[in-house]
């Protein structure tokens, strides 16, 4: 019988043979990581991020879960998402329905944030975007149906400038007004207090995602009406305008602007 | 010889129960510590502590961040503010110091959890079942970064039982119980030992920043060893005791390795009292014992 050889110090091929089986051991679980990693930036509408959160890819590669904007949160609005809660795992939301945000002046979650996924150039609550109200139902809005109800315009923290009541003809009846409570996207900071307050079982208006709650024009669009007012004049020149005829029973009409050299 | 089941019996005949269990009592007061300061502020209503284990607020001053899951969040794209960084870098430079996977066997929640799936493994007379090589973590941990590099977030809170367990208890939880449960039924019934001593990426991470730690158990006494094996029996991290055990007088008593979690239960239940707790550069004599045990693994390394 011949002496047995000693062992090389590494045998090559269970070496390979391992680093092959952890590498794939490794690809089925990262796999697995990475689909739940993608499904979890899906962040359901209803869940709202506090002020001064990143959008959502760059919230879930700042937010270390730490909770401390919750425990700086004086109104107990925020919570951390439990496990397949719908955000991602641990994570800082609030539902607006139940408790809103109260848009503390000192922003103190944001104060809290240790890593900046609540960007701290945000000073001014004011300037919050944690989404948009939408007056979801026209269908069942008490003020939309012809009545005063307010509710959603009284409690705005933004009253007359993110929430409008915009006088319209009530159709229905033919002698009465509409109240339409409008939201003006530019002022809204997404707080919710509107949603909370809907006196209706279920809100008729609601705080959406800002990717859900507005539409984009396209980069190339131009309002002719804001271009005119900023150039003071006709965008294109030497255009020519046609007189208007003007009803003879209203002698008093005039054309908002008079263009020059066109004899009007 | 004991019986294997009650690792520590001669120790508890000789040292009485509280000198063999001194460490593990220690140990469980730390853990019940590291839980209870986070348990002040919404249970007593003393904000001492605010935050959990991902990141924590101190008296208002102290930052303490979880490195690995901040080290996440820069492969993932996000450099982060001032205050977790600092917070990262105090509890790095306190892990790399003291010994890093002391945060697994004295802070870490998911431990007690662990231990006592052990417990009933042991009790129960359970085999093995898988077991896969220690370094698997590693590799897990490279997996962890390499997932959050390509999808941009942070990967592994999305499923870390360690944070997932503490958050829970601090901020409350449901669903993650389950995932608790799981890990504790994945020690119990498909791996011994698996979770903490296998795969766990968080307990991987804490041994590489542990590599040149100062506290070390030492097998100081090493020439009285009898043999017993209760040490093996106890130890989460079996592998690490036997270089510095069986070492002969040339070699170190020192376990050295990163993998010991400085847990102590080595210490407890050696009636011999073979292992104490010292640091690195401890150079006190420890003669090996008088017979070594010729292993195959040293007649091949003198071959």
């Amino acid at each position: 019988m011949a002496p047995r050889r000693p062992a090389p110090p590494i045998d090559r091929r269970r070496f390979l043979t391992d680093a092959a089986r952890a590498a794939a051991g490794c690809a089925v679980a990262g796999s697995l990581l990475a689909l739940y990693a993608r499904d979890a930036r899906a962040l359901p509408a209803e869940a709202l991020r506090p002020p001064g959160a990143l959008d959502e890819p760059d919230f879930l590669a700042a937010c270390i879960r730490c909770g401390l904007c919750v425990r700086d949160c004086p109104y107990d609005t925020l919570s951390l998402a439990d496990l397949g809660e719908g955000a991602a795992t641990g994570t800082p939301f609030f539902t607006a329905r139940q408790i809103p945000c109260e848009m503390c002046d000192d922003i103190p979650c944001v104060k809290a944030c240790p890593t900046g996924a609540l960007d701290p150039a945000l000073t001014d609550i004011d300037d919050a975007k944690m989404g948009v109200a939408v007056l979801v139902d026209q269908e069942n809005c008490l003020n939309a149906l012809g009545l005063r109800c307010d509710v959603c315009y009284r409690v705005c923290p933004a009253i007359d400038k993110a929430i409008t009541l915009d006088r319209m003809h009530n159709e229905r009846s033919g002698h009465h007004a509409i109240f339409l409570p409008t939201v003006h996207a530019e002022h809204c900071t997404g707080c919710g207090k509107c949603e909370q307050a809907c006196v209706l079982p279920e809100a008729t208006i609601k705080v959406l995602p800002i990717r859900l709650a507005r539409g984009k024009a396209a980069e190339h669009y131009r309002l002719g009406w804001e271009e005119m007012e900023r150039k003071g004049g006709p965008v294109v020149e030497g255009i020519i305008d046609l007189p208007d005829r003007l009803p003879e029973e209203a002698p008093d009409f005039a054309p908002l602007m008079k263009l020059p050299g066109t004899g009007q | 010889m004991t019986d294997k089941l009650t690792p520590g019996r001669d120790a508890v005949r000789r040292k009485g129960w509280l000198g063999a269990h001194r460490w593990l009592i220690l140990r469980r007061l730390s853990q019940a510590v590291f839980l209870g300061i986070f348990l002040l502020g919404p249970w007593a209503g003393i904000w001492w502590v605010k935050g959990d284990l991902a990141g924590s607020m101190t008296f208002d001053v102290l930052p303490l961040t979880d490195p690995l899951i901040l080290l996440q969040g820069m492969v993932a794209g996000h450099w982060p503010e001032l205050t977790a960084l600092t917070g990262a870098l105090i509890v790095l430079a306190v892990y790399a110091l003291v010994g890093g996977r002391v945060y697994c066997s004295w802070v870490c929640p998911v431990n007690p959890v662990t231990d006592a799936a052990h417990w009933l493994h042991a009790r129960l007379g359970l085999p093995k079942g898988w077991q896969p090589k220690a370094s698997t973590r590693l590799w897990l941990l490279g997996t962890v970064l390499a997932v959050s590099a390509l999808t941009g977030t942070i990967a592994w809170e999305l499923v870390n039982p360690v944070t997932m367990l503490q958050r829970g208890i601090v901020f409350g939880m449901t669903a993650g119980w389950a995932l608790i449960g799981a890990v504790f039924l994945f020690d119990l019934l498909l791996a011994r030992r698996g979770w903490c001593g296998r795969l766990c990426p968080v307990g991987a991470f804490y041994g590489l920043v542990g590599q040149k730690s100062v506290l070390r158990v030492s097998a100081a006494n090493r020439a009285a060893c009898d043999d017993c094996m209760d040490c093996f029996a106890v130890c989460p991290e079996m592998a690490v005791i036997t270089p510095a055990l069986r070492g002969t007088t040339a070699e170190t008593p020192l376990i050295l390795s990163p993998d010991c979690t400085n847990c102590g239960r080595c210490i407890d239940v050696c009636a011999q009292d073979v292992f104490r707790f010292t640091h690195r550069f401890d150079a006190h004599p420890a003669p090996g014992r008088a017979d070594p045990t010729p292993s195959p693994a040293r007649q091949r390394r003198a071959a």
